[in-house]
């Protein structure tokens, strides 16, 4: 599904990934961890496209060249981003946004639009599912919304848009429990042989809910140590620092 | 077509001229071209002497100078003040009599008369370079005593009407523009709807200029008698030419007691080229009178064309418990300016204004909001509500904001609200991340940004005006 090989990206001048290689197959729950400014948001970044890195080294998507591809592509292609911090848009009924977002990839996937009906009934058993109130549908997209909530937004898009491939840029930063149940169920319920996932997390917590397949972790740039779960238990007693040194 | 002017008629979508011949007056503002032209609509002497009264006061008059964007010194004796299609002489009777070539440039511009007739409900009074060609929908109005015609026609068939209301809103001595256009004003819509009917359609005019170094001087009258009701439609696109064009309409809107006029414009003329070069300079005069108790005028403007816009649709707010909104969006680009607001003038008690403005700049473009609110003494218990918000796309364009308010009395309340942001790159990769390309999410913010201004336009209206919205904004972001 996806191949990153030897993939270096810089912001002006400065290396933030540095030989960064990871195979994701399908179906296949990837997490990557690790310390500040150690380049995990740069790698989302770099897969979903945004501007302002120079890039070096092969990314292949589906057996594609990954890079080559403006943003929207990769979106229609399956590519999804549960974001951080995610932007607010004055005057953008959430509900609109959301059908207008999933036309747009069914188009690329050559599927026929979705009608306003059929749209209505396909979010709010959605919402009902992961436990959102739908009253965030009506409101204008992510304008005053709660941390909670915007991130509960970004799993219900992800569930609606039904990506090939989803990463998840510290979901769970900020959230509290119960927050973090509904993120995870959103995960687990799209889990399957076609989907996979990457999750980026500073804290082993959400790992306790998403169990993963593998466990990276992320230091200057490069993946300094592999693992299965446990790994993340490990990681947590001991620190970044450690693992950093061992290798 | 030279490759040149073919590549410039895809950027601009409505830039052709139609091959007709035109009757011309000659070159030139004198009082020879105002008997011509009074001549030449068959007008009555208290007409033409209202005309030249007009023109006189103009030779003591100077253009005003205080707006924000400055334009090159217009040359007036080197403009044409009259211009018809030729074959509009001997009017048509029906819409099978109009000429082929002038029906083809409507399909061009997406008017199909007769579809239209038959399929939107909608009455269009078509203005082709300064002559009304079309009227539809005649009968259906006719039963209800409703007159929508030309003014030149209302001239010759309802002189009362015209001679009580015509510059009772805007006085032949109130600026320059305005009285240019009293002089040598050539055609325009005139609307009369009688005491307690409600117009069953919406009205509707198209304007288009057309022949070169063609001045356009329109006049519309509008006038709502007691208990009744009117939404009436403006949109105009105009073909491309090098030399700019003035354009200096005048709009009078008058609602008796209990009566309410809707007025909305899409004006998406030719803005010039990426450079600056060229479009229209639409310096347009718009009022409204509620003269009567209860009475409403509210203006919608959808500001997307032209070199230079500069006008500002105003409400006197004269009989008691009267209500004036202004709703507004001004979407500049490229090299284009607008100095656009309104002016709400409190005179009866009770009275009510609402004021949204949408500025949206993009380019080197210079957008500024100006209004004013006054409150006058003996307006007791008024109200106003502005609020001005202006979006920036990129860091070489500007937004003003530029609110003059009067109050001069204190049971009287004024609120102000203004806000700037700006199209964050952040915003538009979030939108790309969902599938969405740099065109769509630009629309998209936009159109979120203005929506509460283009939901007050009529459902037709509404879409178009949405997607010029995203057109006029194309390649705004790299």
């Amino acid at each position: 599904m996806l191949d990153i090989k030897n993939l270096s990206a810089s912001v002006d001048g400065k290396k933030i990934l540095d030989g960064f290689s990871l195979k994701i197959k399908s179906g296949e729950v990837h997490a990557i961890m690790g310390p500040n400014g150690s380049g995990k948001s740069t790698l989302a970044n770099v897969l979903t496209g945004k501007n302002g890195y120079e890039v070096e080294g092969q990314i292949l998507y589906q057996g594609k060249d990954l890079l080559t591809l403006p943003i929207e592509e990769r979106a229609q292609k399956g590519l999804f981003m549960a974001f951080q911090y995610p932007l607010e848009i004055p005057g953008v009924n959430t509900n609109n946004f959301l059908k207008t977002s999933l036309n747009t990839i069914r188009k690329g996937k050559g599927l026929k639009e979705i009608d306003s009906l059929d749209f209505l009934k396909l979010v709010k058993a959605k919402t009902k599912n992961l436990k959102i109130d739908e009253k965030i549908l009506n409101r204008q997209l992510n304008v005053g919304f709660s941390g909670g909530e915007k991130k509960k937004n970004e799993i219900l898009q992800m569930t609606i848009l039904e990506p090939t491939l989803a990463i998840l840029d510290e979901t769970d930063s900020g959230l509290d429990i119960d927050a973090i149940k509904i993120v995870s169920d959103g995960v687990n319920s799209l889990r399957s042989k076609e989907r996979s996932f990457l999750i980026i997390t500073h804290y082993q917590r959400l790992l306790d809910y998403i169990k993963p397949d593998f466990v990276h972790v992320l230091i200057n740039g490069k993946i300094a140590k592999t693992g299965c779960s446990e790994l993340a238990l490990e990681l947590d007693k001991i620190g970044y620092e450690e693992i950093g040194a061992s290798t | 077509m030279k490759q040149q002017e073919l590549e410039k008629s895809k950027e601009y979508k409505y830039g052709f001229t139609t091959d007709i011949e035109s009757v011309r007056a000659p070159k030139g503002l004198n009082k020879e071209v105002i008997r011509f032209i009074s001549k030449i609509k068959k007008e009555p002497e208290w007409m033409l002497n209202w005309r030249l009264k007009a023109y006189d006061r103009l030779k003591n008059i100077k253009e005003p100078n205080w707006q924000k964007p400055k334009y090159p010194k217009i040359d007036y004796q080197n403009l044409y003040y009259y211009s018809a299609p030729k074959s509009a002489k001997d009017k048509p009777k029906s819409l099978d009599e109009v000429d082929p070539k002038l029906l083809e440039t409507y399909a061009k511009l997406g008017i199909p008369l007769k579809e239209q007739e038959k399929l939107s409900g909608v009455a269009v009074d078509a203005i082709f370079d300064s002559v009304s060609v079309a009227t539809t929908f005649k009968d259906t109005l006719t039963e209800k005593g409703i007159i929508f015609c030309s003014i030149s026609e209302a001239i010759q068939k309802h002189p009362d009407l015209v001679k009580k209301y015509i510059g009772s809103v805007i006085p032949i001595t109130d600026h320059y523009f305005a009285t240019l256009n009293s002089a040598v004003f050539t055609d325009g819509s005139f609307v009369y709807i009688p005491e307690g009917v409600r117009c069953p359609m919406e009205l509707s005019t198209y304007f288009r200029i057309n022949a070169s170094e063609t001045g356009q001087f329109e006049r519309t009258l509008i006038i709502a008698d007691k208990g009744s009701y009117v939404s009436y439609l403006e949109g105009c696109t105009a073909p491309m030419r090098d030399e700019n064009q003035l354009h200096a309409a005048n709009v009078e809107l008058i609602a008796l007691d209990d009566a309410e006029i809707k007025y909305s414009t899409i004006q998406n003329w030719y803005p010039g080229d990426e450079n600056g070069k060229g479009g229209i300079y639409n310096f347009v005069t718009k009022r409204g009178a509620c003269r009567g108790k209860n009475s409403k005028i509210s203006w919608t403007q959808v500001e997307t064309g032209s070199a230079i816009t500069w006008k500002y649709p105003s409400c006197i707010l004269q009989g008691d418990n009267s209500v004036g909104e202004f709703y507004s969006v001004a979407v500049t680009n490229n090299y284009q300016k607008a100095d656009t607001g309104t002016k709400m003038i409190h005179l009866g008690k009770n009275t009510k204004s609402k004021i949204i403005s949408k500025a949206i700049s993009a380019g080197h473009a210079d957008n500024t909001y100006r209004g004013l609110v006054r409150i006058s003494s003996k307006a007791k218990n008024s109200r106003n509500y502005t609020q001005c918000d202006s979006l920036l796309m990129g860091n070489k364009c500007g937004a003003h904001t530029i609110p003059y308010i009067e109050n001069r009395n204190s049971s009287s309340n004024v609120e102000h609200e203004a806000t700037t942001s700006k199209i964050s790159e952040e915003q538009l990769f979030y939108c790309n991340q969902r599938g969405l390309n740099q065109e769509e999410a630009v629309g998209l913010i936009v159109n979120g940004f203005c929506k509460e201004v283009l939901q007050q336009l009529p459902m037709e209206f509404a879409v178009e005006a949405q997607k010029l919205v995203g057109i006029s904004l194309e390649g705004s972001v790299g």
